[in-house]
């Protein structure tokens, strides 16, 4: 026991330590009892090693991207070379590992564990939407392979569907097969939240990681669709020449553009809705205090889905729609900012006055919480109809989204891959090398993106390859950011997976948290619980884990 | 210990003791849960298939409230006859269906498998109907693409007892944007046929395992969601029947 101030580590006695001889990882041996699993922890392990490789094949994208942008002429690709570099990175990292990246992975991990189930609701489903999810992915490589894409990750007719003769049928079928698995992942975790609750699990004594993952589920599976059908049109204008969006024929590529962002604007909630669940575990673990306003905080992430659907039109404002209907979306779109503050200042009132302590997904939480902040507040400048007009298509719409997305969604993932690592691996990862590397992270993201908001406001257009030579020093700053990042993202992918062999054993419960998954072994069995658990008390409540450990060790004396 | 996670073994036991059937998953506590979310899983997966559809109404509510007249003068080339007769073969379909998890849940086997073989008898039958349709579109040109045709609709062939053309004509811009209504058409239609090819591979297989007696023994939850999704098709036609063929075919008359 090392339970001191500084922290609230409590691993047991690592020379006497083992792994439970029985756990879901060697409970089936062979490639085949992964590949046809039906657990959803191992699914989760799948989808973990899946997206991390694309999520290195989008950073490679990235890297090459601000190699580009080091010096003001177009001297290391070509310009259409660089169309697909930030084409590719935005499809890759949107569509194959943002909006998998919590839900798929961790989500699938812990949700049936949280809420005291055996597995999620339909297994076969869920190992179905992984075999999507890779198809999806091997389609996309092969677009990557053929010759890439270039029209953006947002596919915009008409350019996608007349000027362009990249892969785009390929591209848009691949996101296509991709969106089927997230639909099936989010129908998975609806059910399994409605039906599969343990006895007295009430819906408010979940913890909010499940709330969040509720309100995101919704929004996969009503807004997916959505894009579905219209990337189908897409290909179907682009192979048999029908004409949906296609202006020579009467069709409206404005209407494309509706339709894209009726599901693309509540996709960055998928993103980021998840990672709020994530934090709220984090914070309240890591200062010892139940979530202030649990019941706000529940309902925050269904404000922000319901809102969520309601603002599609802010990506549009310069693209000739009424004003009046602007005016109406900038107004939603501020609104959505309620929610998420609600959150923000929420888990600033869990902090005050709890016992903190700084493990490393503490480090991530705090990032996540600074970032996002700066990345939602830009977001409401944006919102507003002036400023957008000047800001719009600029870096500072690059720097806005990638503080949410990347200072706010890939902290959070990170900071709960380490949370949780304990429980999925039974082993600790490395604690100082990981602290160095959440630093590392947050000061490589600072120096990337913040320069961007500059250049934004100064007025550089995003998607060009070359740039007048007075933004230079602003834009090497940026590359050089780019590489610390490269490297704070690169050292977990090498420490976390030294510490599967070399960790220390976490034991059951190293965080003294009080979620249903920190109750059972680690890592668990292949049916989670031995028995099924009857939940007596509220989440978060860690005097009740302090009277349920002191009854173990008198059991046990 | 009240204040901790305990399992009450003996409850535990005695629920699974309800648990007789083969189908049932380990990681439900009882055949009710289990039912009960799959048949869930089944009304969330249509609206996912609403909202799918939805993206095709909302572009075909839009163009046709643009190009009313070219929308109008392209309905008047469907058949309401074959349209009317698919409507009723479609339904019946449903209706067979609607008997089918009748017959599953009293257990009759035999009239389980006549059922399901109906419906898909009347499936294929919409489809033969849908395929002379479309061969129609074919030959008079009305498929979207380099071989559109627009000559019918700016010379209407002229009406032999009036001698006057028996549809308003159209100017040539606007009889273009015919093409949106048939792409929209085609779109539609296309997308609920591959709905109906799809559910009749599910008909073949439960079919199959009907007649194997899967569905024997008070085990019916792929039967009737299999149901929800068959009458989920038809009322996806029960729009776009009207919306297609029937609203507003001859404004001002």
């Amino acid at each position: 026991m090392s339970t001191t101030s500084s922290t609230i580590v409590n691993l047991p006695d690592q020379r006497t330590a083992t792994l439970p001889k029985r756990n879901y990882l060697n409970a089936e041996d062979g490639l085949l009892s992964w590949l046809l699993t039906g657990d959803h922890k191992r699914i989760a392990m799948l989808y973990l090693i899946s997206i991390t490789f694309f999520f290195f094949i989008g950073g490679i994208f990235a890297g090459l991207i601000r190699l580009e942008l080091l010096t003001p002429q177009p001297d290391l690709v070509a310009s259409d070379t660089y169309n697909k570099l930030f084409s590719m990175h935005g499809i890759i990292m949107v569509f194959l590992f943002l909006v998998p990246s919590v839900p798929a992975t961790i989500g699938n991990f812990v949700i049936p564990i949280m809420i005291g189930a055996k597995d999620l609701a339909f297994p076969k489903i869920n190992l179905l939407s992984w075999y999507l999810y890779v198809v999806g992915g091997i389609m996309t490589l092969a677009a990557l392979v053929l010759g890439g894409v270039d029209t953006g990750w947002t596919f915009t007719t008409p350019l996608s569907t007349h000027y362009l003769n990249t892969h785009v049928v390929t591209t848009g079928l691949a996101i296509f097969v991709a969106g089927f698995s997230s639909i099936f992942t989010g129908l998975n975790f609806i059910v399994t939240i409605h039906r599969m609750r343990a006895p007295g699990m009430t819906w408010f004594r979940m913890p909010l990681f499940v709330w969040s993952h509720y309100a995101a589920s919704i929004l996969m599976v009503l807004g997916t669709p959505v894009l579905a059908i219209t990337l189908v049109l897409v290909v179907l204008e682009r192979t048999i020449h029908i004409g949906v969006f296609d202006p020579s024929l009467g069709g409206d590529p404005l209407l494309f553009q509706h339709l894209f962002w009726f599901y693309s604007h509540p996709a960055v909630y998928i993103m980021i809705l998840p990672g709020m669940g994530v934090i709220s575990e984090i914070i309240s673990t890591f200062s010892r205090k139940r979530v202030f306003g649990y019941t706000a905080v529940a309902f925050s992430s269904v404000a922000i889905a319901v809102f969520g659907f309601f603002v599609w039109e802010h990506h549009m404002f310069i693209m000739g729609v009424s004003n009046y209907s602007a005016l109406v979306f900038s107004l939603l779109t501020m609104l959505v900012a309620v929610p998420s503050a609600i959150k923000v200042f929420n888990w600033a009132f869990t902090l005050q006055k709890g016992s903190i302590t700084f493990e490393t997904p503490m480090l991530y939480a705090f990032a996540f919480i600074g970032l996002f902040t700066i990345g939602g507040l830009t977001g409401v400048f944006l919102g507003s109809l002036g400023m957008d007009i000047h800001l719009t298509e600029t870096y500072f719409i690059v720097a806005h989204f990638h503080y949410v997305m990347v200072g706010g969604m890939l902290m959070a993932f990170l900071g709960g891959v380490h949370f949780w690592w304990p429980k999925m691996t039974g082993r600790m990862y490395p604690e100082s090398i990981s602290k160095l590397s959440a630093v590392t992270s947050f000061i490589g993201f600072n120096l990337t993106f913040m320069p961007q908001f500059i250049l934004g406001y100064l007025g550089m257009p995003r998607r060009y390859h070359a740039y007048p030579a007075e933004y230079q020093v602003l834009n090497v700053l940026s590359t050089a950011g780019a590489t610390v990042l490269g490297i704070g993202f690169l050292m977990p992918l090498i420490y976390l997976t030294w510490s599967l062999k070399y960790g220390a054993i976490a034991g059951n419960n190293p965080w003294q948290a009080t979620g249903l998954e920190w109750q059972i072994q680690s890592p668990p069995l292949t049916e989670n619980f031995i028995e099924t658990p009857i939940v007596d008390y509220e989440a978060y409540d860690y005097e009740w884990l302090a009277h349920k450990t002191e009854q173990e060790v008198t059991t046990v004396g | 210990m009240d204040n901790t996670i305990v399992a009450t073994h003996d409850i535990h036991a005695e629920e699974h003791h309800h648990v007789s059937l083969p189908q049932h998953r380990h990681h439900f506590e009882t055949a009710e849960q289990q039912r009960e979310a799959g048949t869930f899983g089944m009304w969330l997966f249509l609206l996912t298939e609403i909202m799918f559809f939805g993206g095709l109404f909302f572009a075909y509510l839009l163009y046709r409230n643009w190009y009313n007249p070219a929308f109008v003068a392209a309905s008047n080339q469907l058949s309401i006859p074959l349209g009317t007769a698919n409507t009723a073969i479609l339904i019946t379909s449903g209706f067979f269906m609607a008997l089918g998890v009748w017959a599953a849940e009293v257990r009759k086997q035999g009239l389980l498998v006549l059922f399901l073989l109906l419906t898909t008898l009347f499936g294929f039958v919409f489809l033969g109907v849908k395929y002379v349709e479309y061969a129609e579109k074919f030959e008079k040109h009305h498929v979207p693409g380099a071989s559109f045709d627009i000559s019918e609709f700016v010379n209407p062939p002229i009406n032999q007892k009036t001698g006057k053309p028996i549809e308003e004509p159209l100017s040539p811009d606007m009889a273009r944007k015919t093409q949106v209504f048939f792409s929209l058409y085609f779109a539609m239609t296309g997308m609920h046929a591959l709905h109906m090819i799809i559910g009749i591979f599910l008909l073949g297989w439960l079919t199959w395992r009907a007649q194997r007696g899967d569905f024997s023994s008070g085990y019916v939850a792929p039967i009737e969601n299999f149901g929800l999704y068959w009458h989920f098709v038809d009322i996806v036609w029960i729009f776009l029947f009207p919306l297609l063929y029937l609203i507003n075919r001859h404004p001002g008359s």
